[in-house]
């Protein structure tokens, strides 16, 4: 590629952090130094090396982030030096995400939660309580505003949901430097907040997940989290830990599909697509390389069953993505994680290289005529990133903007290649299927859900945490699992599925949990969250949230979803806050418009379902009711 | 090589799908989109971010039909033909789709240079006042400093817009963002499917999401070379010729009163077709056909901006000679586009002059990337 570059240089120190990323420049044409003997004869670059490497875009300005805290002009150029990448293209990538920054930042920022499942513990007044000692968040001024920032200095911004709900609220502090480290802090206050912020090191909280029914014999997902140690091979192996992929060699590739075909097993992901079905149809493409990719993005709000599994359980995932790999015939997989997992990134890590040492991983795996490599990519803060063809985007190198479908991803996803893309908590079933067989797995359950399903207890239950059970066990007996609501409080509705999931009334907790039970009540699984609100939580903040949430995260990339969300924002803002555009059937009526204008003409799912709490909220909850009562004033 | 006189196969013949649209059944070749299909049958549906010279990237949805069995609308512009597909162009779900994506713009938006936009409003019976009254524009610099992620809270007074003041850095063309769509037009002309030059891109997510050079930098800055094919594919006048512009402002731009004339660039062996806009005997501005196989719709620096010697008539106080000379805003845009705070990627940049000449004419096919001054 011709690249024009601005004049901005980038600083030594700005060099090495890139080159850490990257290895070192091979030639004047990658950003080295010239020879002049070779470099007057010789070229190299090109539209092939190009693309090449495009895709080590986002981790080298994840790297620049990571050392200062921020990018800057001349970082951004010699990352498109070294990647013959346009930095204008670069700039967009880096824009794109909330974590990483192109204007002047402190190195030390905490990001706090104010998202739906925070606020129902608290959130909302605890960064009041921040705010108050801790001053105004960080705010970003344009580019030509010579803000003096001190790079030892500390900032806080307001951070989307951060998957620890089980332990709201919560926080994650950002440190850039030489030895740059992420900590989140669960169950946190604002006085240690405020601490935290100010350079007190000594709070160290690794806040694990809440399994609380750890140990429990009837667990498969679940069975060694927070049981075994989770950096040990040896205990994993000790617990039927490889026992899956050594059964799938017996079976070959095509014996392993046939048992999860039997197995009726159905993507946890949210969209419930025959994971059998997705395999086989990969596994008959001529097209090679076949790609192979778990979706770890996390980060629909309110969820976390799949940390718990990667933090509990990293070892299983690299078995259950080898399984899928042979059964495939991939030979590469990606582990995309949420930028905000920094213990699940690492214990994948150290899993993933023990399993290389012990060769379960690389060119021949457990001695078999099998090659398999895994990597980690690391998300930037983008919610949108979950969606797998944005997901595709955001490894190649480009903005995580979704694709139109069809291709569809096993004709043509990752590098336009025949991809499987599986949910974390999707693979974790696996081992068991091929261990025990198809057809138990497909006994549990119900006849058209089988297996057992992890659902994310947060709001305002006794006991907060992941839970394993089969499908077809209620919602009530789902919230008296977690102890119900605390203090016998009445509950006020239910929260099913996510943001992009529908609130529930209390006299709707016999819905069965299934795929099938939750079609039939107009609701969705979606991610496997319940929250539960009671009548000390503030629906119409929460609704506001979820608003402002899908505004924050729409890419932007395609009207309705872009401007319908901000439409939606600004009417629910109107309605909660007594600036009605005539009456509140006029506003709700809008809302309706423009909600099926999300959902029928949106790109991807984050438009379509975009309003659906929002219509539930509306409609069955009857929210704004007594504000539809004469005098059109709005609840308070 | 084909003997003279013998028959020149140049694509293979490709099998008839037979759909429903409408109710009516419709042939049409494979790989035919739904749009073609039915513009074919002389049905038209609105489109803003499609044109037939570029990757479609179905991103406006105002093109959007309702396709029987499936979940939600499809964009008629880029989703292919199906056997046995039921398409319905104008069922209720589609018209108000439509008249949501056009209200949304409308009032988020400028569209009072866009072509057949009113037209559409009224059809569609969109009302985009009633999000409430347009907030005020943003002081320059603002929206191309938004971090994704958290935003402040609405204010319920108004409805938020992308309004803007125009951004005029260099003489030949003006960015009016308040007027953008962000239909990524300009951005693939610019880049993978013309220029190859990718100044711009999109930069920013959701609604603060925006075509920005890098760090927002200046054109002059940037890596633009001025070829116009930007200004010549926007579908809303977000990009216009600073003559356009400037005429505009002064109230002066009367389409009615110009004609269009066809010629050939004078300037290279390539033979581009060039439209001048004339009005008062005057060239306001340059275009080149979309249907010619030849440019596409695309020029060089030279055949879109360098006409302004053909107006230094004698009398007008300019000595030409007959000689056409390079215009001097040429030269100007030239160093600023192949000099001016810009480091090239190539020796002869490192070791000795740049070669300087304006920047080669995106052709199709002309897609390696490898454009102006690489050796």
């Amino acid at each position: 590629m011709d690249l024009r570059l601005t004049l901005a240089e980038a600083t030594g120190d700005e060099r090495a952090a890139v080159d850490a990323c990257l290895g070192p420049p091979a030639s004047q044409w990658d950003g080295g130094d010239r020879d002049a003997a070779v470099a007057s004869r010789s070229a190299s670059g090109g539209r092939e090396l190009g693309r090449a490497r495009r895709n080590l875009l986002l981790p080298a300005l994840q790297a620049v982030q990571r050392r200062f805290g921020w990018i800057t002009e001349g970082a951004l150029i010699y990352v498109c030096e070294r990647l013959d990448v346009p930095p204008a293209e670069a700039y967009g990538v880096a824009t794109f995400y909330a974590l990483l920054a192109t204007t002047p930042r402190p190195r030390r920022i905490l990001h706090v939660c104010d998202d739906i499942a925070c606020q129902c513990r608290g959130a909302t007044e605890m960064i009041a309580e921040l705010e108050r000692a801790a001053g105004p968040p960080l705010s970003h001024g344009p580019h030509a505003d010579h803000v003096i920032v001190d790079p030892d200095g500390a900032a806080w911004i307001r951070s989307p949901c951060l998957g620890l709900c089980d332990q709201a609220p919560a926080a994650m502090l950002q440190v850039a430097g030489e030895h740059p480290a992420d900590t989140l802090f669960g169950a946190t206050t604002a006085p240690e907040l405020n601490a935290v912020l100010h350079g007190d090191d000594r709070i160290q909280k690794r806040p694990h997940p809440r399994v609380p029914q750890a140990g429990a014999p009837e667990l498969r997902l679940l069975a060694r989290a927070s049981v075994i140690d989770p950096a040990s091979l040896d205990a994993y192996r000790s617990t039927h830990g490889y026992a899956g992929l050594r059964r799938a060699f017996e079976l070959g590739p095509a014996g392993v599909i046939r048992e999860v075909l039997d197995a009726k097993l159905l993507g946890r992901g949210g969209a419930a697509f025959p994971t059998g079905k997705k395999w086989e149809a990969v596994a008959r493409q001529p097209v090679r390389p076949h790609y192979l990719i778990c979706n770890a993005d996390e980060s629909e709000p309110g969820t976390f069953k799949d940390r718990a599994l990667m933090e509990g359980d990293p070892f299983a995932l690299v078995e259950a993505m080898t399984i899928a790999a042979y059964a495939t015939g991939a030979e590469l997989g990606y582990i995309y994680i949420r930028g905000e997992y920094p213990l699940a990134i690492e214990r994948l890590e150290h899993a993933i290289a023990q399993a290389r040492a012990r060769g379960l991983l690389g060119d021949s795996v457990m001695g078999h005529d099998m090659r398999f490599e895994l990597e980690v990519r690391r998300g930037g803060g983008a919610y949108i990133c979950g969606e797998e063809t944005a997901l595709f985007n955001s490894i190649e190198g480009f903005r995580g903007e979704p694709r139109n479908k069809p291709p569809f991803p096993v004709d043509a996803g990752l590098f336009a290649k025949p991809t499987v893309v599986n949910n974390v908590e999707t693979l974790y079933n696996v081992p068991w299927i091929v261990r025990e067989g198809g057809a138990a797995f497909a006994a549990i359950g119900t006849a058209q859900s089988a297996g057992t399903k992890l659902f994310c207890l947060c709001g305002c239950v006794g006991r907060p945490g992941v839970y394993e059970v089969p499908f077809g066990t209620t919602l009530r007996e789902m919230l008296t699992l977690a102890g119900g609501v605390p203090g016998g409080r009445p509950l006020r509705a239910v929260l099913v599925g996510g943001a992009a999931g529908v609130f529930v009334r209390p006299d709707e907790l016999d819905m069965p949990l299934t795929f099938e039970g939750t079609r039939a009540a107009q609701a969705t699984l979606g991610s496997g969250v319940i929250m539960a609100v009671d009548d000390t939580v503030g629906l119409e903040p929460m609704l506001l949230r979820i608003a402002a949430f899908f505004r924050d995260e729409s890419c932007g990339q395609c009207v309705p979803c872009r401007v319908g969300t901000v439409r939606q924002e600004e009417a629910l803002h109107r309605i909660t806050r007594g600036r009605m555009r005539g009456s509140i059937r006029d506003e709700l009526a809008l809302l309706g418009e423009i909600g099926l204008g999300m959902k029928d003409a949106s790109i991807c799912g984050l438009g379509q379902t975009a309003y659906s709490a929002i219509e539930s909220a509306i409609q069955r909850l009857r929210l704004f009711e007594t504000a539809a009562a004469p005098g059109g004033a709005a609840t308070p | 090589m084909t003997a003279p006189g013998a028959l020149v196969q140049i694509s293979p013949p490709r099998r008839s799908v037979e759909l429903t649209i409408d109710g009516d059944t419709v042939a049409a070749p494979e790989g035919t989109t739904i749009l073609d299909a039915c513009r074919q049958r002389g049905q038209d549906i609105p489109t803003l971010c499609y044109l037939e010279t570029l990757h479609p990237v179905n991103a406006c949805r105002v093109c959007v039909v309702e396709v029987e069995n499936s979940r939600v609308l499809v964009p008629s512009c880029s989703r292919r033909i199906e056997p046995g597909m039921v398409v319905h162009t104008d069922s209720p779900r589609v018209r108000h789709s439509r008249k949501m994506v056009l209200e949304f713009l409308a009032s988020s938006v400028d569209l009072s240079t866009t072509p057949h936009a009113a037209e559409w409003i009224a059809s569609y019976e969109c009302h985009p006042e009633r999000y409430g009254p347009p907030a005020p524009p943003a002081a320059a610099g603002i929206r191309d400093a938004a971090h994704a992620g958290h935003h402040e809270p609405p204010d319920p007074a108004f409805a938020a817009t992308v309004h803007q003041p125009i951004k005029a850095d260099n003489e030949l063309y003006v960015r009016d963002y308040g007027k953008c769509i962000l239909c990524y037009k300009c951005v693939e002309a610019c880049g993978i499917d013309y220029q190859n030059t990718y100044a711009i891109a999109v930069a920013g997510r959701g609604f603060d999401a925006r075509i920005s050079t890098e760090f927002s930098v200046p054109l002059p800055g940037s890596a633009c070379v001025y070829c116009g094919n930007c200004i010549a594919v926007c579908p809303t006048g977000a990009l216009m010729f600073s003559s356009e512009h400037d005429r505009r402002a002064a109230g002066t731009w009367d389409e009615s009163r110009q004609s269009v004339v066809d010629t050939i660039c004078p300037y290279c062996g390539v033979g581009c077709t060039l439209s001048l806009h004339v009005q008062n005997n005057e060239i306001v501005k340059v275009t080149s056909p979309f249907d010619v196989s030849i440019t596409h719709g695309n020029l060089c620096i030279k055949g879109r901006f360098g006409w302004q010697y053909v107006q230094e008539r004698p009398g007008n106080g300019k000595r030409t000679n007959g000689v056409p000379r390079r215009p001097r805003d040429i030269e100007a845009a030239s160093n600023a586009a192949g000099k001016s705070r810009r480091k090239g990627h190539d020796i002869s940049q490192r070791d000795g002059p740049q070669h300087d000449g304006p920047p080669h004419a995106g052709t199709p096919g002309d897609g390696d990337g490898k454009g102006s001054g690489h050796p």
